[in-house]
């Protein structure tokens, strides 16, 4: 690495970043490249807005008192950080970002199936997340992003209606590109690229597809009905109306809780790339992998009324669910074991893509265990709502997704941008948010279990102590984020020019340039062997 | 598109009205809780009309049917296990 501005490659001016300089050539892209760079702007701000409310909850929560936010202001508050961290960050995180820069270029493609359909989908993340911006600046949301009723359809003041059709339409955009991704993996696989070899980042966004194309339809269906039910009086989940309000829940979590693995599916495919780079082994187990991410997917339709145990839920549809959730915990399972089985003996190199992997698997593990916990009808009554579930689904979400994002970001960076980034920071960058995760979230484990419960700003002083220690942590989070923008876009100006594979692994992403052409190969790949087919020979790498 | 192309469509859509009637005329029929069985098996005959001739599942390849096979099936999954609970709500 050198202090001094390293001008333009050769490469770099006929790469995709430079066909066309105009705002016009990147705003009507149709290609899938700078439409993931477009999707990584956008979701990076929303990361950040919901960031900025996350600071807001952790800096009330330092004292009991409620001092800081009034108790109006603390539901907006944390309404407002659900909504935009799941349906605005979380969901189209990793697949609009990384699936679409790389799934073409895994298969051996030019494109995604409907490059144009690619470009409407952002198009339509925009206007989804505009209108919740809109919401945000006309005061905001109570209900929680779980608008459970009665509360939202009959008692909230908040802007219900306008946040609920944010959602509605950002929805839609989560469905063309599940559509998008599956035509393409079926349609656009290059001579040769069958299904066994096909890399797991590829199959696991396969069933990440499935599940925006089968459940979001049912979320746009429920939040119109609750829109119909607020503004035209028609009896869907009041009771005095004829209606359920269980009905609702129901409803809400068929979508809800198969989202999260839309949120966790392509982060088991990142891992699987990574753990496979840093011991330059295949991957064990690969069709156990494979199809354990379409299990993940199935199983995942059948667990929603884990969320509904204290409901009011028949006891009997409750043992019912609580059975399947713990089905779930089998795929999700194998999946580690086969990572921990693939390191077995590899050659493993300490780069930051292997540190965030290693972090996901630890905080993915402990996020799983406790879900299983959560899971068990007897002891969910005793930690249901309280900081317990809070402090689960930070570790699947937070722990898991984002640290995944943030090794798929170290890992491709130098293919997407054709720069290299100074490693020793992606290091620390990877420890930082290990540190910074567990000292926000491990606390509220314990809170949880000690009876502090979620969603609450005025607290018993008891539970102080382990608040601060949470809020510290959040603290050293927030700055682990933001290190990376540093170091990475100081590599756009100084970093060195990155060679096609820099890490001397195998894929057909690593065989193009970086950054690479417009139309991704000049000619069409012919696969002969299969995803994982080490050792690459150094000739290879450079 | 063909003479013999719209004349089918417009039988579909005869039927389809012919079968909105039915589920209008059914409501009004004293049959208790047979009431809803009888609007949902009408309804579902209509899906499946509008399926087969106007989404034109019956010219599609076997992977298509297959997809449209699983929303059918992922809906039942919906209904079976939002049953499970309603069903069994009051019985404990």
């Amino acid at each position: 690495m050198t202090e001094r501005h390293i001008p333009e490659t050769d490469v770099e001016k006929v790469s995709y970043l430079r066909a066309g300089h105009s705002l016009r050539s990147w705003l009507l892209t149709t290609d899938h490249k700078r439409i993931a760079i477009l999707y990584l702007y956008a979701v990076t701000f929303f990361f950040f807005i919901g960031g900025a409310a996350a600071a807001l909850v952790r800096i009330e929560l330092l004292t009991p008192g409620g001092d800081f936010l009034t108790n109006e202001g603390y539901n907006r508050t944390f309404t407002l950080h659900g909504v935009i961290m799941v349906w605005f960050f979380l969901i189209p995180s990793i697949p609009n970002t990384f699936g679409n820069f790389l799934i073409p270029l895994m298969i051996g493609a030019r494109d995604l199936a409907f490059p144009r359909l690619n470009l409407l989908s952002w198009y339509i993340y925009l206007l989804g997340g505009t209108l919740t911006l809109y919401v945000l600046v006309a005061g905001g949301v109570d209900t929680g992003w779980t608008f459970y009723t009665p509360l939202s359809s009959m008692f909230a003041n908040g802007n219900v209606v306008a946040a609920t059709v944010a959602i509605f339409i950002a929805g839609f955009s989560s469905i063309l590109t599940g559509l998008n991704f599956i035509v393409t993996i079926h349609t656009l696989r290059a001579p040769g690229m069958t299904w066994g070899r096909l890399p797991l980042f590829v199959w696991s966004h396969y069933a990440t597809s499935l599940i925006l194309v089968l459940a979001t339809p049912i979320l746009a269906i429920t939040l119109a009905l609750i829109a119909a039910e607020r503004l035209f009086g028609i009896g869907i989940f009041d009771p005095s109306l004829g209606g359920d309000p269980l009905l609702y829940q129901h409803l809400f979590w068929f979508y809800s809780h198969p989202a999260v693995y839309i949120m966790v599916l392509p982060a088991l495919g990142v891992v699987s790339e990574l753990v496979a780079a840093a011991a330059r082994k295949p991957v064990f187990g690969y069709w156990f992998v494979a199809f354990s991410s379409i299990a993940i997917a199935i199983i995942g339709f059948l667990v929603w009324g884990h969320h509904m145990f204290v409901s009011g839920q028949s006891m009997y549809a409750s043992a019912v669910f609580s059975f399947l959730s713990l089905a779930v915990a089998v795929p999700s399972g194998i999946k580690v074991y086969n990572w921990t089985a693939t390191l077995y003996k590899g050659h493993i190199s300490l780069d930051p893509p292997f540190l965030f992997a290693m972090s996901f698997i630890g905080l993915f593990v402990f996020g799983g265990l406790t879900g299983l916990i959560l899971a068990m009808l007897a002891i969910d009554v005793h930690v249901h709502d309280t900081y317990f579930v809070v402090a689960h689904f930070h570790y699947i979400m937070v722990g898991g997704t984002v640290s995944a994002f943030f090794g798929a970001l170290h890992f491709w960076w130098p293919k997407i941008t054709g720069r290299e980034y100074i490693m020793v920071w992606g290091r620390l960058t990877a420890i930082f948010i290990f540190l910074g995760f567990n000292l926000t979230f491990f606390p509220q484990y314990l809170l949880g279990y000690l009876g502090m419960p979620r969603r609450y700003h005025i607290y018993d002083p008891s539970f102080q102590v382990l608040h601060v220690m949470s809020s510290l942590g959040a603290s050293l989070l927030g700055v682990a984020y933001v290190l990376p923008f540093t170091y990475l876009f100081y590599s756009l100006r100084y970093g060195k020019p990155s060679p096609p594979n820099p890490w001397g692994v195998t894929g057909l992403e690593w065989t193009t340039p970086s950054p690479p052409p417009k139309q991704n190969f000049d000619q069409i790949p012919v696969v002969t062997t299969g995803p994982y087919d080490y050792p690459v020979e150094m000739e290879d790498r450079r | 598109m063909a003479r013999a192309q719209i004349l089918q469509a417009i039988l579909i859509w005869v039927l389809l009205l012919i079968l909105l009637s039915l589920t209008v005329g059914a409501s009004f029929l004293p049959l208790g809780r047979m009431n809803p069985v009888v609007s949902m098996g009408i309804a579902l005959i209509k899906a499946s009309l509008i399926f087969w001739f106007y989404m034109q599942l019956k010219k599609e390849r076997g992977l298509v049917r297959l997809a449209a096979l699983g929303a059918g099936a992922w809906l039942l999954i919906l209904f079976l296990l939002v049953s499970s609970d309603v069903v069994t709500r009051g019985s404990f």
